[in-house]
């Protein structure tokens, strides 16, 4: 029973992220690009709850994991021929290494690990207030630092040429195993200790939890998958650095916050409800047919309505959609029966 | 070597010490929020740009001095009362994260609203540029502007101290910041304590934005955002349980703002975030709960 109830947790957000691959199949190729999008803010909100969800700390670092894993894809797998024309200024053994699709997203993914890994070790004794503002100074570092060390990357042009590899099932394979991650950390004795400490941090010292300790794990693992969703991203639209800073930390936090934030079913609800909300909102700003009428919304109008929507459901419902619980069949059949 | 001579050179000095009070009356704004509503308010920089674009607005128009710092009061003042009323009030009482989030929300949806509105290039406020000429004291050029900004920040920070500890108001207020549940019970107001805070606040951003738009007359939907960042980093590793060592934290970050801004060679100039942020961050793992704090002994555990 406990087994079956674990697999309903795991199945449900599988398949809703299945779901939305599959559809994103059967419509257009404009529209693909929306289911696409989607699925790579799943990866990426999923990968923030591993740390925010289970340690109960926020964190608005994580887009700098994000973009350290779209600046490692990104460079690594620009053509050699390519790279001296958009950056001319790069040290030399990047500009003389080029990987492939998958090794270059596990670059991606293990750069984002070992930076949260390093900036984890003196930051995870932090919290509260002062662990979001160091998460944020971290954040503004890397982004200063990424716009202009032109020995690195391309500085604040964007970085073209870089194959598009990934795909509607690239984008859904990489949702799935990082659920599939994050459940499987979140249901580990580590993620039980850390969720522990979330709830009561002094009991939890007190059956001899180390926090920290705890905290350092989840932070490097969230950073793994943060930059390998770096990567999908990167190898799905050529972006520049100021991409991924602060217009996409607060989309992504809005996503977990909205979703619900202790809880993996959340945070893909989360993900997919403002993906889907952005989307029909920005095919209305390009004008949209519904049921006969045309809906036209000046440009710009989409995060007016995302951040009313935010600021709405914190009011009405401070603890999220899914109020911040994993999917149940039993809950479903209780509100059923209401 | 030359970094230390550039450092100590008057001008800088002065420029520093200007934009430092400036921070200071930002730190004030978001610090006094803090404290009777433990709520870190990160839409504070949209204030300032609302009010910015009311004295651009006015300057277009050619309307009087006068009329438009009127104007960029009333339009900061009532989206602060607005603010208060819709978000603030029914999250009191939720967590610090949940609060601080919207906020980022509101933050959004005024910054995309002024997008819309204004386009990403913006608006110029050109009726009190001339303050940034300079005048010579004792062989240093001091923009007015520098001045003004001291001055003003002092005045301002006299006339708070006075109502905090000279108005019933005040007692009201510093209560409600040390124990806002048992102040209730005595008998202080809620609703019109953080109402006031709210509005004291909202005056500040109004008189922030009148020095900001001197210094950067193009008045962006970004405008005053980078330096709520750096204000809000300030007042944390300043210590956000006093008002007073908040507001030290905010004139702090804008003073160390100001000297590596003008020490840096130019060549480095662009990495000045980044210098910024990693000093925040050696403080705050030094001294967690704030520079400016006592220690407080033992956490409490039960």
């Amino acid at each position: 029973m406990r087994a079956g109830r674990a697999a309903v947790e795991l199945l449900a957000p599988v398949l809703l992220v299945v779901a939305a691959g599959i559809l994103g199949a059967f419509v257009s190729t404009t529209n693909e690009i929306y289911f696409i999008t989607a699925l790579i803010s799943v990866s990426t909100v999923v990968a923030i709850y591993v740390f925010v969800g289970n340690s109960g700390v926020l964190s608005f670092g994580h887009i700098s994991f994000f973009a350290v894993g779209v600046w490692a894809a990104g460079v690594l797998s620009i053509p050699e021929a390519e790279k001296p024309a958009t950056m001319p200024y790069l040290f030399h053994f990047l500009s003389t290494t080029t990987v492939g699709n998958v090794p270059s997203l596990l670059i991606a993914a293990a750069v984002g690990g070992v930076f949260a890994l390093l900036v984890g070790l003196p930051l995870m004794r932090l919290s509260g207030l002062a662990a979001g503002i160091a998460t944020f100074a971290v954040l503004g570092i890397t982004n200063n630092l990424l716009r202009y060390y032109e020995k690195i990357g391309p500085g604040l042009n964007t970085f073209s040429s870089v194959p598009e590899t990934t795909d509607l099932v690239q984008a859904t394979i990489g949702a799935v195993l990082v659920i599939a991650a994050a459940f499987a950390y979140q249901r580990s004795r580590f993620g039980r200790q850390l969720r522990a400490t979330r709830e009561d941090p002094a009991a939890a010292r007190a059956v001899g939890v180390s926090i920290y300790r705890q905290r350092l794990g989840s932070f490097a693992i969230s950073g793994f998958l943060a930059g390998l969703a770096g990567g999908l991203y990167i190898h799905f639209i050529p972006i520049n650095v100021d991409a991924v800073y602060l217009d996409l930390t607060f989309i992504t936090l809005a996503m977990l916050v909205i979703g619900g934030t202790t809880s993996l079913w959340g945070a893909v609800v989360g993900a997919l409800f403002v993906s889907g909300l952005d989307s029909v909102l920005g095919e209305m700003e390009d004008g949209m047919t519904v049921f006969g009428r045309t809906i036209d919304l000046p440009s710009g109008s989409r995060i007016i309505v995302v951040s009313a929507v935010m600021a709405l459901v914190l009011i009405v419902r401070p603890s999220g959609l899914t109020g911040g619980r994993e999917f149940s069949l039993d809950r479903l059949r209780a509100v059923a029966a209401r | 070597m030359n970094f230390l001579r550039e450092a100590l050179d008057l001008q800088v000095q002065v420029d520093a010490i200007g934009l430092g009070a400036v921070f200071a009356l930002m730190a004030v704004g978001i610090g006094l929020v803090f404290g009777v509503m433990r709520l870190v308010n990160f839409a504070y920089g949209q204030l300032i740009m609302a009010g910015a674009f009311a004295l651009a607005f006015a300057s277009e128009r050619d309307w009087p001095v006068g009329v438009g710092i009127g104007l960029c009061f009333a339009v900061v003042l009532a989206l602060s009362l607005a603010m208060e009323r819709v978000v603030f009030r029914p999250l009191r009482g939720q967590s610090a994260a949940v609060m601080l989030i919207a906020t980022f929300a509101v933050a959004f949806l005024l910054q995309s609203i002024a997008l819309l509105w204004f386009g990403p290039l913006g608006k110029t406020a050109t009726s009190l540029v001339e303050l940034n000429r300079p005048v010579e004291v004792a062989g240093v050029d001091i923009r007015k502007i520098t001045i003004v900004a001291i001055v003003t920040a002092a005045v301002c920070l006299t006339l708070l101290v006075v109502l905090l500890n000279r108005t019933s108001i005040g007692l009201h207020m510093r209560a409600a910041a040390i124990d806002a549940q048992t102040a209730r019970l005595l008998g202080v107001r809620a609703n019109l304590v953080s109402t006031v805070s709210v509005l004291i606040a909202g005056a500040l951003a109004a008189v922030v934005a009148v020095m900001l738009t001197v210094q950067f007359p193009t008045v962006t939907p970004t405008f005053a955002l980078q330096e709520t960042i750096l204000v809000l980093a300030g007042v944390v590793v300043g210590g956000m349980t006093r008002l007073l060592s908040a507001t030290l934290g905010g004139f702090l970050i804008g003073y160390a703002s100001g000297l590596l801004g003008g020490a840096l060679p130019s060549s480095q100039s662009q990495y000045l975030p980044s210098f910024l942020f990693g000093l925040v961050i050696l403080v705050l793992l030094i001294r967690p709960d704030g520079l400016f704090t006592r220690s407080r002994g033992l956490v409490e555990r039960v």
